[in-house]
This record gives C-alpha cells, sequence and structure tokens, in this order.
C-alpha cells in the first residue's frame, strides 16, 4: 500500500500518537512537554499541506478515501474521504493547534501534560469530523472530542470554567442525541451508514421519504448542528465557554469548533434533505439575520473584551449559516470561505486578547486604555485583526460576507440588506473597542509599563496577519477549490426537488399529484 | 425418575457454585489465610463458569431448564460478575474485619440461584432461582451488621423483596389457573386472551420489576444499595440484575399470549424507571447513592429495549433477534462497568465506607490518576460516550427501538440520556477540577490495593474492548435466536 493510501487516517491518529509519547514524558518537564507536542502540530500540519497536492482542483467527489469494515452488524465501515471543502477545514485545524501550542506556552502552568495531552486529542476529534464519510463514524468522533474540550476549558478556564465546561457539555450532548436518533431512523430507511450510499439511495427515483419524516430527519441532524454553530436562540453557551476557556481553548473554540455545525449543515442537511432545506430555509435565514444582528448588538455593549470576541462570532457564523441556507453557488462559496476567514481572524483575535490577560489577568475593557503607547507592536497588530474581522477589502473577511450577501441578494433583497446592516455594526463593536483599549491616555497606572509582545507571540501573529492578507488578495486560490464541491453539494440538493416539479406532467398519478403542491411554493421562497 | 447424567451435567454450574459454598464453610475453620479463601472461592466462581462447556444444549430435567446458547451467555456474565466482585472484595473485607468464608458462600449460592434463574423453563424453578439468590443477597446487604445502615439495608431488603416475590408466586398461580401448567412452552400454548392469564403475567412482571428495580417498585433500590457494602451493590447491580432480565426475557418472548398489552405494559414501565432513576440521580451528592440511581435508570434503557423486543413479535417479518442482542449486549457492558464503579467507591470510600460524598472524590485526578481515569471512563461508559461499552449498549439500544418505529421512546431515552450527562459530569468534573477541601484523610490517600486495582483494570479493558472491537461479542449475542426457535 502506498503512502498516499493511508493519509488520512496518519491525519487523523498522529496526534494522538503524539499524545501517547507525551505520556511517556515526566510531567514537570515543561519545556520539552510543550516542544514535543509543538513539532507534533507542525508536523501533522505539514502532513495535511500534502492535502492541497493530492486534491484535485474541479474534481467532484471525494479524494483519498479509506474503507475498512469494522463492524458486522449493523455494517459500519471506517470510511474517510476529502473534498476541497473538508480539505480547508483541516488544514485550518492543524494550523491553529500549533498555534494554540504558542499560546499557551507562558498561560498554562499547572497540569501541563495533560493540557497538551487533550489539545492533541482535541485535534484527532476535530479532524476525524471532516474526514468522516460513514454517519456513525462522524457521530463518534463528534462525540468524543466533546470530552478534550469541556476538560481545556473546566480545568484551564477562569473562574466559573466548570459552570461553562457542563454547560458546554450537555448543550453539545443533547444535540447530538438527536442527532443519533435522525442517524439511527436514516439507516433504518436506507439500511446503511455510509454517506455516499444513503445519497444514492435517497436520490434514486423508488425511493421516496415522506414529507414529515423528512423534515424531522432533517430538524434532527440540524438542532445538532445549530447548537454548535451557534445559530440565534441556541448560542447562550457559547459565551460562557468562550469567555471562560483557556486562550487555546478559544481559539480552537471559535476557529475550528463551531465550524464543525456549518460543516455539517453542508455536508449532511442539505444534499440528504433536500426539500425539507428548502421548506426550511426561510425559518432559518431569518434566525441566522436575527443572530447577525443581535450578535453585533450585543457585543457592541460588552464591557468584555473576550466576551465582546465571542459575540462577533456569533454574529460572524450567521452569515455562514445565511450563506448555506440560500442555495446559491455565489453565497455558498462564500459560507466556506467565511469560515475559514473567521477561524484565521477570530483565532487571532483570542490570541491578541489573550497576550493582554497573560499581562494582566482581566478581560475588562475599563481596565484598560491607551494601551498603544507602551504596547505599540501589540496595537498594531490588533488593528490589522480587528480591521480584517470587520470585513475591510484586501482582509480575508470581506470576501466572505461580500459573497454571501451578493448571494442572497439574487434570493431575497431583504435578507441582504438586513444582513447588511451586520458589516456596519461589526465596525462599530471593534472600532469603539479599539478606541476604549488603545488610544487616548493611559488610565490605569498598571498599564504604564506593560511589556510589548515578545518574539513568541510576534511570530504567532505574523503567521496570522500574512495569511489574512494572502487569503485577503488571493482568494480565487481558495473559491476555485471550493467551487467543485459547493456545486456538487447545490446539485444535490436542487436535482431531486427539480425532477419533481417537472415529474407530474410525465406521471399522473395520485402519490406524485400530492407532492406537486410543495417544490411551487418552495420556488416561491427561493427565487422571490 | 432419576435425572440422567446429560441433565446433571447441564446444572453442573450450579452444582460447582453450590459446592464450592459449602467447602467455603466447611474449610472456615481450617484455613485461617484471607488472601486463601479468596483465591479458592475465587476459583470456585471461575470453575462454575467454564462448567458450562460440558452441558448439552436442550431441555434437561423433564422440561424445567433450558440449556441453550441463551442461557450461556448469562452463566458466563453472572459468573464472570462473581468471579470479579469476590476478588474485589478481599481489600473490603480486610478493611471491615468481615468474615470472608461465608461471605465468598453467600455470593456463590446467589450466583448458582441466577444461574438456575438465566436457564428456568418452567415458573417454579424460576421461584427456587430467585430465592436463591434473593435470600443469599438479604444476608449480604447485611453483613456489615455493625453499621446501622447496612442493617437497615438488609430489613428493607428482606420485608420489600418479599413481598416481591409473593406477587411473583401469586402470579404463578394464576397463570397455572389460567392455562394448567407452570412450563413456559405449555403456557405459550394456552388461550391468549384469557384475562386470569393476563393478570397472573402482570403479577409476574411486578414481582420481576421490582427485582430489576424498575419504577414504580424501585424505592428499596437507593437505601439498599446505599446501606449494603460496596461489593456487595456491585453484586446487585450487575449480577442479580442481568440474570432476572434474562428470567424477564424468556418470559416475555416465549409466552406471546396479547403482545400488545406487554407492548405498552412495557413502554410505561421503560418511561417512568429513566425519568425516575435520572431525576433521582440528579440531586445526589453520595456517589454510591447517585450510582444505584443511575442503576434505576439504566434499568429502564434496557426496557426500551423489551418494548422493541414485543413490538418486533407482532411483526414476524423482522425478527427480533437485533432486539434480544441489544439487551444482552447492554447487560454485558452495563455489568462490567458496574462492577469497576463500585469497586472504585469502595475503595476511595475507606474504612466504614466515609468517603462517599462527591467533595471526597475532588482532587482525586491528581491524588489518585489511574482511579480517577478508570472512573471516568466507567461514568462515560455509563453516559454512553463512543469509543465504551455503553455508548454500543445504548447504540443497540437506540436501534432496536427505531427499527419497531418507537421513535417516541428513543426521543424520551435521548432527553433521558442528556439528563444523565448533568450528574456523570459532574463526578468526571469534581474529580478534576476541584481541589479537595482541608487536608485529604491519610487512608483515603492511599491508592487502589492491588486486587481492587486488577478489577478495575479487567473492566476498563473490558469496557474499551466492548467500545472498539464489539464484533466478536457481537457475534456471540446475535446468535442467540434459540429461545426464538424454541417457541
Amino acid at each position: 500500500m502506498e503512502f498516499s493510501g493511508h493519509l488520512l487516517s496518519i491525519l487523523v491518529f498522529f496526534p494522538a500518537f503524539g499524545a501517547l509519547a507525551l505520556l511517556f514524558l515526566r510531567s514537570d518537564d515543561e519545556p520539552w512537554i510543550r516542544r514535543l507536542t509543538f513539532v507534533v502540530s507542525v508536523v501533522e500540519f505539514l502532513f495535511s499541506l500534502i492535502l492541497l497536492r493530492v486534491v484535485a482542483i474541479g474534481a467532484p467527489g471525494y479524494a483519498l478515501t479509506e474503507y475498512k469494515p469494522w463492524i458486522s452488524s449493523p455494517p459500519i465501515n471506517y470510511h474517510l474521504g476529502v473534498d476541497g471543502i473538508s480539505m480547508f477545514l483541516v488544514i485550518l485545524t492543524t494550523l491553529l493547534t500549533p498555534i494554540c501550542v504558542l499560546a499557551s506556552w507562558k498561560g498554562v502552568h499547572h497540569r501541563i501534560k495533560e493540557f497538551h495531552v487533550m489539545l492533541l486529542l482535541l485535534e484527532v476529534g476535530i479532524i476525524g469530523v471532516f474526514l468522516a464519510l460513514d454517519l456513525f463514524v462522524f457521530f463518534l468522533f463528534w462525540e468524543v472530542m466533546l470530552i478534550p474540550m469541556a476538560f481545556l476549558i473546566g480545568i484551564w478556564g477562569h473562574d466559573r470554567r466548570i459552570y461553562a465546561a457542563v454547560k458546554f457539555f450537555i448543550y453539545t450532548m443533547f444535540g447530538s442525541a438527536f442527532m443519533l436518533v435522525g442517524i439511527l431512523w436514516l439507516y433504518n430507511l436506507t439500511g446503511t451508514f455510509d454517506l455516499p450510499a444513503i445519497q444514492l439511495t435517497l436520490q434514486s427515483a423508488a425511493f421516496h421519504l415522506a414529507p414529515r419524516t423528512e423534515m424531522l430527519l432533517f430538524l434532527s441532524f440540524f438542532l445538532a448542528f445549530a447548537i454548535k454553530v451557534p445559530l440565534f436562540p441556541f448560542h447562550t453557551w457559547l459565551p460562557d465557554a468562550h469567555v471562560e476557556a483557556p486562550t487555546a481553548g478559544s481559539i480552537i473554540l471559535a476557529g475550528v469548533l463551531l465550524k464543525m455545525g456549518t460543516y455539517g449543515m453542508i455536508r449532511f442537511c442539505l444534499p440528504l434533505f433536500p426539500e425539507a432545506s428548502h421548506r426550511a430555509a426561510p425559518v432559518v435565514a431569518v434566525l441566522a439575520i436575527i443572530g447577525i444582528i443581535y450578535g453585533a448588538l450585543v457585543a457592541l455593549v460588552q464591557p468584555n473584551l473576550k466576551k465582546l470576541v465571542a459575540y462577533s462570532s456569533v454574529s460572524h457564523l450567521g452569515f455562514v449559516v445565511l450563506g448555506i441556507f440560500t442555495f446559491q453557488t455565489i453565497s455558498m462559496q462564500g459560507a466556506v470561505y467565511q469560515m475559514l476567514a473567521h477561524g484565521i481572524s477570530t483565532g487571532a483575535l483570542f490570541f491578541l486578547t489573550g497576550v493582554l490577560y497573560d499581562r494582566r489577568h482581566t478581560y475588562e475593557i475599563s481596565e484598560y486604555g491607551g494601551l498603544a503607547t507602551p504596547m505599540p507592536k501589540y496595537a498594531a497588530f490588533f488593528l490589522f485583526v480587528a480591521l480584517s474581522s470587520m470585513g475591510l477589502p484586501m482582509l480575508n473577511g470581506f470576501v466572505g460576507e461580500y459573497l454571501v450577501l451578493l448571494g442572497t441578494y439574487q434570493v431575497h433583497w431583504g435578507w441582504a440588506s438586513w444582513a447588511a446592516t451586520g458589516v456596519i455594526l461589526s465596525a462599530c463593536y471593534l472600532l469603539w473597542a479599539y478606541q476604549r483599549v488603545f488610544y487616548g491616555e493611559v488610565t490605569n497606572e498598571k498599564n504604564r509599563n506593560l511589556p510589548d509582545i515578545d518574539a513568541r507571540e510576534k511570530w504567532g501573529l505574523i503567521v496570522f496577519a500574512v495569511i489574512t492578507l494572502w487569503m485577503g488578495i488571493g482568494s480565487p486560490y481558495f473559491t476555485r477549490r471550493v467551487a467543485a464541491p459547493v456545486n456538487a453539494v447545490i446539485e444535490q440538493t436542487k436535482s431531486r426537488y427539480a425532477e419533481e416539479a417537472s415529474k407530474p406532467a410525465a406521471m399522473p398519478q395520485p402519490a406524485a399529484l400530492a407532492i406537486e403542491a410543495q417544490p411551487d411554493s418552495l420556488r416561491r421562497t427561493v427565487s422571490r | 425418575m432419576t435425572p440422567s447424567a446429560a441433565d446433571l451435567i447441564r446444572v453442573l454450574p450450579e452444582i460447582i457454585w453450590c459446592g464450592f459454598g459449602v467447602l467455603l464453610m466447611l474449610l472456615q475453620p481450617y484455613l485461617k489465610n484471607r488472601q486463601g479463601l479468596t483465591l479458592f472461592a475465587m476459583v470456585g466462581a471461575a470453575a462454575g463458569t467454564l462448567a458450562t462447556y460440558f452441558g448439552q444444549m436442550g431441555t434437561g430435567f423433564f422440561g424445567l431448564i433450558q440449556f441453550d446458547t441463551y442461557s450461556l451467555f448469562f452463566h458466563w456474565l453472572v459468573g464472570l460478575v462473581a468471579f470479579l466482585v469476590i476478588l474485589a472484595s478481599d481489600s473490603y473485607l480486610e478493611r471491615e474485619n468481615l468474615a470472608p468464608a461465608e461471605f465468598y458462600a453467600l455470593i456463590l449460592f446467589a450466583t448458582a440461584g441466577m444461574g438456575v434463574l438465566a436457564s428456568a423453563q418452567e415458573l417454579l424453578t424460576a421461584f427456587i432461582g430467585l430465592e436463591m439468590s434473593s435470600i443469599s443477597s438479604y444476608v449480604l446487604a447485611g453483613y456489615r451488621r455493625d453499621a446501622v445502615k447496612s442493617s437497615e439495608s438488609a430489613v428493607k431488603y428482606f420485608l420489600l423483596g418479599s413481598f416481591a416475590t409473593a406477587f411473583f408466586l401469586y402470579g404463578i398461580a394464576l397463570v397455572y389457573g389460567a392455562s394448567g401448567s407452570t412450563n413456559l412452552a405449555q403456557i405459550a400454548s394456552a388461550d391468549a386472551s384469557s384475562n386470569l392469564l393476563r393478570l397472573g403475567l402482570t403479577l409476574i412482571l411486578v414481582g420481576l420489576g421490582f427485582k430489576v428495580a424498575a419504577a414504580p417498585f424501585q424505592v428499596w433500590t437507593p437505601d439498599v444499595y446505599e446501606g449494603a457494602p460496596t461489593p456487595v451493590t456491585a453484586l446487585f447491580s450487575a449480577g442479580p440484575k442481568a440474570a432476572t432480565f434474562a428470567l424477564l426475557l424468556r418470559i416475555f418472548t416465549t409466552i406471546h399470549a396479547a403482545t400488545d398489552f406487554w407492548f405498552w405494559a412495557f413502554w410505561i414501565l421503560a418511561v417512568v424507571t429513566m425519568f425516575v432513576g435520572n431525576l433521582g440521580a440528579l440531586v445526589q451528592t453520595n456517589v454510591k447513592r447517585m450510582l444505584a440511581y443511575s442503576s434505576i435508570a439504566h434499568a429502564g434503557y434496557t426496557l426500551v429495549a423489551f418494548a422493541a423486543v414485543t413490538t418486533m413479535k407482532l411483526d414476524p417479518e423482522t425478527g427480533a433477534a437485533p432486539a434480544y442482542a441489544a439487551v444482552l449486549f447492554y447487560l454485558l457492558g452495563y455489568s462490567l462497568v458496574k462492577v469497576g464503579a463500585f469497586t472504585i467507591v469502595s475503595e476511595i470510600g475507606g474504612q466504614g465506607e466515609r468517603y462517599l460524598t462527591l467533595d471526597d472524590f475532588a482532587g482525586l485526578g491528581t491524588r489518585q490518576p489511574f482511579a480517577a481515569a478508570a472512573m471516568t471512563l466507567f461514568l462515560l461508559s455509563l453516559l454512553g460516550m463512543p469509543i465504551t461499552a455503553g455508548f454500543f449498549g445504548k447504540f443497540y439500544v437506540f436501534k432496536a427501538a427505531i427499527n419497531s418505529k418507537l421513535i417516541w421512546l428513543a426521543v424520551l431515552m435521548t432527553i433521558n440520556t442528556a439528563i444523565g450527562a448533568y450528574y456523570y459530569l459532574r463526578v468526571i468534573v469534581v474529580m478534576y477540577m476541584r481541589e479537595h477541601k482541608g487536608d485529604v484523610p491519610a487512608e483515603a490517600a492511599t491508592s487502589l490495593s492491588p486486587t481492587a486495582a486488577m478489577v478495575v483494570a479487567v473492566a476498563a479493558l473490558a469496557t474499551l474492548y466492548l467500545g472498539l472491537l464489539p464484533n466478536h461479542v457481537l457475534g456471540i449475542v446475535l446468535s442467540q435466536n434459540l429461545i426464538l426457535s424454541a417457541r
């Protein structure tokens, strides 16, 4: 077997071996634990870069699939595969993990070994989620990933860490338990857990899913994903988890974990349940828009810098969900791009707040003021990242939001205009916060002699800055690679529904007539 | 009518278990060495389990017992549990200064009773098995007789248990009145619409529902589990429960009279039991008591699979094999996990079982990394997280429920799982994320005794094995179609 035949398995499990190696180090051997974890995660990042070469541009379907029977009854197979969407998300994960190690170099001091083991196990879970093509395997990674994340928040977090960790765990657990019911129901209907096989079955002409069943199935998956994203009424776990998590936890949480929800929507909800997705789209879009505006407004009044960034995530992820549920190629490309961009810029923002926390042990904006004087380099980086997060052209935040709004406008101009206010509001809360933290006189004596960023922090931030700029200028590099899988998703979402719209003429059967009523109303919502 | 040699070999496990029990009591005056007795009892438990190898499949003693792969599975299960519990008791008995011989003998007698329960094909035989295991259990519950709680536990268990046994016996009488037989196969061919038969079966269900701690017959469970010596609690939550479930499954699948009726009975029992167990566990601060409530909740999850079995019976096309397999797999995973978890609780408890509250578990992650890690694994398994036995157990129960189109039951089970997350997680949180208040008492700071550590390691490895590579065991439990074909 050639090497690339197992590349995906290596990608998933290499960090686990790293974690195993860590267990052999003495727990007080701080520098080597950090160095080893850093090396493992960097090597993992380099591995993941191979994907860029292996996944062909413009080719539909999955590359590098791995298939191995695992459990005989029910037939569960270890099935992995990668396409343009999951490729970038994997690379984002492997990029952020070494940065997390850097970010916690000074912030984390107790139980260092366990901390890094958890970080690497978290990476295993997340990459597994992005690569799994078997619903069961997907669910497995989805659940396994919860434990290290809850530990990261609960052990190394701040004051209310336990509350936040438990809340995070139970919220996600609640959603995913329903997803398990959905997965099993789907298995019962199709006889397999394999995602491509299920898609084939569902799309075959002989198979007809009752609208009510499809809707319930859709909801069982969607609830789990919506909690993870988090979509508006399910977002309450996020601020707590973010504020209490250690810097590394926040970076991974905002950078990658939230994307598991939107990734799930693209990968599972839309292609598997096209009609239900179309029927639910107006409601989902409105919730997304509420999330965009609500998140921005709450961010505006936050006295806590980290909470502000957390709520800005609610707002930005709203754009992603909106982009997905308008079913336009442009907006979905924008949504995928925005997922990556948000991972970088919010990851950077959390890195920056972490730098501040290491020095002053508080996130309260009122504690700061005039920081540009003692920390000029830090202030410059913060401004750069804030500008990218609020969507300044030439930086990464702009492309995603622009594409999403463009696609949304083609469907519903009202949605687009409401969502666009989110862009303005994001400028308001970020710039206002920036002004309060960095400009003016140094108001608090403790801040007068704060050291500026050191080499470690500088290199972490430089990485973020370079990627931000490159993503902003070279966005076609991403959109070209994402285009084929996105089109495939749109195709799968459309085909059945379009097919059935044209069917009644050919087959004037009562059963077919019953379906006829829906596509019309659907078309209206979509092409209004 | 003397029983044939083949028949005797079919009950060889029970004979060996009882024989070793008697021998242990006889040997006690001569063998003062506790460890020797432990070893001897373990050999007994293992020998009885291995004796199943010689049994021929088929009905024995003129239709009184049925020796099939189904009863074989449960013989292995209760034998394994007895083996582990005896090993785990060694350090406990030393710490509490209790006489070991009778203790082990009682465990072996109880195990023999469970073996009879698992293979009974006739209701009075089942009753004998039930009494053998129950009466030994009553004594075991009160074995720490200096402790008030232990005595309370024994009296409570005895009074309520006798009451439940009376229900069971009365049920047998009514069933006999309706069908003219106590043999399951003959009852199955009786008039299914007879109200007397239904009433009799209901009373049997009540009696057995008590033994498996199904709500609303569960009130005894928390007190008895909390008061009994912890290794005994481990036994209660695993062995008798699994064996009684085995009998229940055998009765209610062989006699498919009025299946509709049973479907709703199990549906309601399952829902009430899950909620009572989980909501009760939410407010507990004593880990032992919390685990007691959790075992009520798990009885509820198992009953979900029962509801699935009874529905599938209505539809001969699908067959109920996967649902049976779900029950068996679930009980196996659950029993091992419970034995492991209670063993840790027993060791942390220290002398006189004084350190059982959540606060005593604080900081365990740093004090005793191995115990804390194993406990975390067990709790995650009880919660049903992937790569543990509990996940596949729950997964198969879910699958059985959905196969039978019991979507609502599956959803209610989902909600219960989420409730369960809170209290299982709380123990993990306390172990890893809180520091111990004040000084740690010296005796609570010592690590697990070697014997307990062995039990915990075996249980933990089995949990992982069933969670990662369930194929082998699954193959075994899926071949349990014998009771299906027997009717």
